[in-house]
């Protein structure tokens, strides 16, 4: 086992997952095809929306698979910053929205 | 910016890139990618053969007013490697000779730099076979005495093809040089004037896409439907068909892989995404490529590797039909790039 949580040769492998429990990656690759097949969204599209919840989720794999595959879809290294900038209003906007929830809190326990 | 024969850069010499291309950029085999002859053996393909002799591809000379990044023929300004009237009388022969040959390709460098080409060109019609014109475009605004191309070209019934690496200017521009965006717009414009790439126009404008950067060109159908939309509404541009076209790791684009440290990983996406439906239908099977100096290759891209045709007519003074159409295909790593994903050709995707 390596020392370090992380490596990027491991994106590569993770069509290998199906060796411990096939029928359940084998539905999920499908799955995932047709998610990110043309639809009402174009795949361009899905790939943006990808990158961002990527950065949401904080995966190094999937900021390396959707950076590479946005920036091949023909987005521009503005419209990826962008959707990144989306994603972290959101990230930050829910952390501060629970500041309602502490004020409610408080207000109920102040004189 | 100069050409890397201008610069007298390593890899200016061919086989440098060859032993690039076999052996790893440090030349022992620590990066050992499966040789692109087993995967031919595999899909059944190998020895890969000529099916027919459709395609006479010339490549008129190495002379460019562009020195793009991607170059894998490293033309520019500074090349002066270019066609005789001589050659040109040698390939008129045999066409004369060979009616299979439908479509007479010219690129270079910029063709039109030839100061045989109009000549040249003339003569390839009254053949009475079709030409196709690889134009970068640019080279329309270059002097004056190429405004009149789009005329010329209409008046022969040339089909353009023409370089376009994005409907952006970003994108165009770090790949071609500051400004070819702009005047490349400009060229299209004066060749839609004269009824280019118009609905229902037998006039044809095809574009060709190829990544800016060390990746695979996305869908050739999405692309299309992408670069009209953009052309049209930005720039009232129209064109018929996109060519999506993988960057082969040839001369310059192969010394940007080296330089900006993706060598490895683009030959590894390359291998990753071969199709051997892609193989089955590669151009150089179909096609022959001939050079400035007369020699016959496979392709435009063995032309520059300088790996001559596999059999006893490797001249045009030589010309064989017959040992021609039933030559092997001389392939080596490079070859991937037209393997990849929906295959890749001067023509766009092959499956």
């Amino acid at each position: 086992m390596a020392n370090h949580y992380y490596d990027a040769a491991d994106l590569g492998k993770f069509g290998n997952i199906g060796e411990f429990q096939k029928p359940m990656a084998d539905k999920f690759f499908a799955w995932y095809g047709e998610v990110f097949a043309e639809g009402e969204l174009t795949a361009r599209e899905k790939s943006l929306v990808a990158l961002a919840v990527a950065h949401a989720v904080q995966c190094p794999y999937c900021i390396d698979a959707y950076s590479s595959d946005a920036y091949e879809k023909g987005w521009s290294e503005g419209q990826m910053m962008e959707a990144i900038h989306v994603a972290s209003a959101i990230k930050g906007g829910a952390a501060l929205v629970h500041g309602v929830q502490m004020m409610n809190k408080v207000k109920g326990i102040a004189m | 910016m100069k050409s890397l024969q201008a610069q007298h850069h390593t890899l200016a010499n061919v086989s440098e890139q060859v032993g690039i291309l076999e052996h790893g950029i440090d030349r022992d085999d620590s990066f050992a990618l499966v040789p692109f002859q087993q995967k031919l053996e595999e899909a059944g393909l190998y020895p890969l053969t000529a099916t027919q002799l459709d395609i006479f591809q010339i490549n008129l000379g190495k002379m460019c007013n562009q020195v793009c990044k991607h170059c894998h023929v490293d033309a520019g300004p500074d090349r002066k490697e270019i066609m005789t009237s001589e050659t040109m009388q040698q390939c008129l022969d045999i066409l004369d000779a060979n009616s299979s040959f439908k479509t007479v390709d010219l690129t270079g460098g910029a063709p039109e730099l030839n100061p045989h080409f109009r000549w040249f060109v003339t003569e390839i019609k009254k053949r009475n076979r079709h030409i196709i014109v690889r134009c970068n475009l640019t080279i329309i605004l270059a002097n004056k005495k190429y405004h009149d191309l789009p005329q010329f070209f209409k008046d022969h019934e040339v089909e353009v093809v023409s370089s376009l690496p994005f409907y952006s200017k970003d994108r165009t521009d770090r790949q071609r040089g500051d400004g070819v965006f702009e005047d490349s717009i400009a060229a299209l414009q004066m060749l839609n004037a004269v009824g280019y790439g118009m609905e229902g126009s037998d006039l044809k404008l095809n574009l060709v896409y190829n990544p800016a950067g060390a990746f695979l060109p996305p869908s050739q159908d999405v692309l299309e439907k992408e670069f009209k939309t953009a052309l049209k509404r930005d720039f009232g541009i129209s064109f018929h068909a996109l060519y999506a076209i993988t960057n082969l790791p040839i001369s310059r684009f192969l010394d940007y892989l080296v330089q900006s440290g993706n060598y490895e990983n683009y030959m590894l996406k390359l291998l990753s995404a071969y199709n051997p439906a892609a193989a089955s239908n590669v151009m150089c099977r179909n096609t022959l490529s001939i050079s400035w100096d007369g020699f016959i290759y496979d392709c435009d891209f063995n032309q520059m590797l300088d790996m001559k045709v596999d059999c006893s007519s490797q001249h045009i003074s030589q010309f064989n039909k017959d040992v021609l159409a039933r030559r092997s295909i001389v392939v080596n790593q490079h070859c991937y790039g037209c393997t990849a994903g929906a295959g890749s050709s001067c023509g766009g995707a092959v499956t």
